[in-house]
């Protein structure tokens, strides 16, 4: 297994979440041309029925950790399944999702084996079967290009920044089962509460379209307005971290440096002047819409489209006129 | 208790996008002139977090630990401020261009040089690099539990309690001292010193360590030991100019973007 990359798959209700399909489908583009391939790890209680649709996105083989004790995330419960995946399989390279596990387990896991990891990536050559990845960084100001000399590779990669691969379940490959062998006597971390946060209509994360807007409202009421642009869209709604601040919104809508990262395909921003601390957060998006009363704002810099109008004479008929292009 | 919390000195990034510079031959940020560094705001909030253990158990020792140049000997003199015990500054030339696993090498080589240190407290990530690794990375080369950014951290009978930030809820997490800790924004705002504070802390001396103080040499620290590199540094250029859309009233600027969205295939 020297020559794979092992791509860390989640599952969030019996199923495949996004970005490990995201993932798979990037790990494929990096094992083209080369003779590396791709395989995939499941972690959890009950999870071999999704090796199949790994399989499906892109997988040449899956392996399977399925555990009680892996059933929620625990840091010391999961890192000793995956130092036993690590050693059994010894992959070239390990990708993680930039999510609640990525982000915690990878650093981890990366020092335990006395690797490199490179977090956030949100682009993924391969030079010589060494990974080049970038990575935003001073606030999305500026792009580093990272690369990991040791083995193996280890790297986080942030939602939507790689395109899934179509589901072909007529794909076939091996599922081979992993004993986790939890030492429960060395677990250190208990895990005593999780409390979801119960966000209505789309999650901010996960959406295609986002719809942010900022202090500029003038006020919460304000927001009425762009709740009903982001229903026309089928939109999450943001906020600057202003607008959060001041409690205008909940802090979980806020989208910027101290809060959300998002990379949808359409990002709106209205009324937000684009100041590093939110870019930070939004600069990953496909494409940007600005409006904006300031035709000088930073926001229009990173925007593909720009309307320069008080926003409260605009997004009302932006409104309609999505429903009328959404109907026709 | 003793507590040390990392403190890093960063370019100030929040400045307008037009005077942020990279100089991509020595793959380098460079700030514009008169502008100082800042304090990563991430690290303030671990003072804050600190000081809050210390706040309930007056007997708590907190320590600042900077690595750095010795202007990072202003980073402490702040954290001191705002009620710290002591300041500790690493600084040597071999401190500098290291990768993560260098830092935390020299981190935690520190920590364990330390006086029986309970409990490290890191920002989830530094607002330079934004990679949110170091405060894990020390926890492994201590050997202790690392329970990552936290919006609440209490000691309870030698045991710490982190309410942890996810990204669709939040969760508590504990295990017993010593461990690593890693706290965001969440938390809340970090105290503001009073004159009388800051000056009790400009007298307050900073202790320095070398990489010879902590044993280490360029074995562990030179370019030939880093894990990672650096390919490039550069300041992402957009592919394109921003189409302005243009009409007569906003219902007509209103329908012309709709209209440019949608062939865009968009919406």
């Amino acid at each position: 297994m020297a020559n794979a990359i092992l791509v860390v798959g989640e599952v969030a209700e019996g199923a495949l979440v996004p970005i490990s399909a995201e993932l798979l489908g990037g790990a494929r583009r990096l094992a083209e041309g080369s003779d590396q391939t791709v395989a995939c790890v499941l972690l959890g209680s009950g999870v071999e029925g999704v090796a199949q649709e790994a399989i499906a996105f892109g997988a040449d083989e899956a392996f399977v950790v399925d555990d009680p004790a892996l059933t929620e995330y625990n840091s010391d419960v999961y890192l000793q399944a995956m130092l036993k995946v690590a050693e059994q399989l010894s992959p070239a390279m390990i990708l993680f999702g930039q999510t609640n596990l990525g982000r915690d387990l990878a650093p981890r896991l990366a020092f335990r084996l006395e690797t490199g990891v490179i977090m956030d990536c949100v682009e993924m050559t391969m030079e010589g079967g060494r990974l080049m990845a970038t990575r935003p960084c001073y606030g999305g100001n500026a792009r580093a290009v990272n690369a990991v000399r040791t083995d193996p590779q280890i790297a986080t990669v942030r939602a939507k920044s790689q395109d899934p691969l179509e589901r072909d379940d007529s794909r076939q490959g091996q599922v081979t089962k992993i004993d986790a062998g939890i030492d429960q006597a060395a677990v250190r971390v208990k895990v005593t509460e999780r409390k979801g946060m119960t966000a209505e209509g789309v999650r901010l994360e996960d959406a295609d379209v986002v719809v942010s807007a900022g202090r500029g409202l003038g006020g919460p009421e304000n927001f009425d307005v762009i709740e009903e642009l982001a229903g026309a869209l089928g939109a999450a709604v943001g906020a600057s971290r202003a607008v959060c601040d001041l409690g205008w919104r909940p802090v979980s809508d806020q989208v910027g440096l101290t809060g959300k990262v998002v990379s949808p395909t359409l990002y709106i921003a209205i009324a937000i002047s684009g100041a590093s601390q939110h870019m930070a957060g939004c600069s990953g998006s496909k494409n940007i819409v600005a409006i904006n009363k300031d035709p000088d704002a930073n926001i229009f810099k990173a925007s593909r489209f720009g309307i320069v109008e008080d926003y409260a004479k605009v997004v009302k008929p932006l409104t309609e006129a999505v429903q009328r292009e959404k109907g026709g | 208790m003793h507590i040390v919390v990392c403190v890093k000195q960063v370019p100030d990034w929040d400045i307008p996008p037009s005077s942020f510079k990279v100089d991509e031959a020595a793959k380098r940020v460079v700030s514009p002139p008169g502008v100082a560094p800042v304090r990563s705001q991430f690290d303030e909030i671990g003072v804050e977090a600190a000081m809050r253990l210390k706040d309930q158990s007056p007997d708590t020792k907190v320590t600042i630990m900077s690595m750095g140049p010795e202007e990072a000997r202003d980073a402490i003199k702040h954290s001191l401020a705002m009620g710290a015990d002591e300041g500790l500054l690493l600084t040597d030339p071999l401190f500098e261009d290291l990768d993560w696993y260098q830092i935390a090498l020299v981190l935690s080589t520190a920590v364990k040089k330390l006086d029986a240190v309970d409990f490290v407290i890191c920002g989830r990530q530094a607002v330079d690099w934004d990679m949110g690794v170091t405060g894990t990375g020390i926890a492994e080369l201590l050997g202790w539990p690392a329970l990552t950014i936290g919006k609440d951290v209490q000691v309870n009978d030698g045991t710490a309690v982190v309410e942890r930030v996810l990204m669709d809820g939040f969760e508590t997490v504990e295990a017993p001292l010593p461990v690593v800790a890693t706290v965001s924004n969440e938390l809340g705002e970090p105290r503001y010193p009073k004159l009388q504070q800051i000056m009790k802390a400009a007298r307050k001396q900073v202790t320095v360590w070398s990489a010879a103080d902590l044993g280490l040499d360029a074995s562990q620290l030179g370019e030939e030991a880093r894990k990672l590199t650096l390919e490039r540094l550069y300041i992402p250029v957009s592919d394109s100019e921003c189409e302005i859309i243009e009409g007569d009233t906003p219902e007509e600027k209103a329908q012309n973007l709709a209209r440019k969205l949608s062939e865009a295939k968009l919406i």
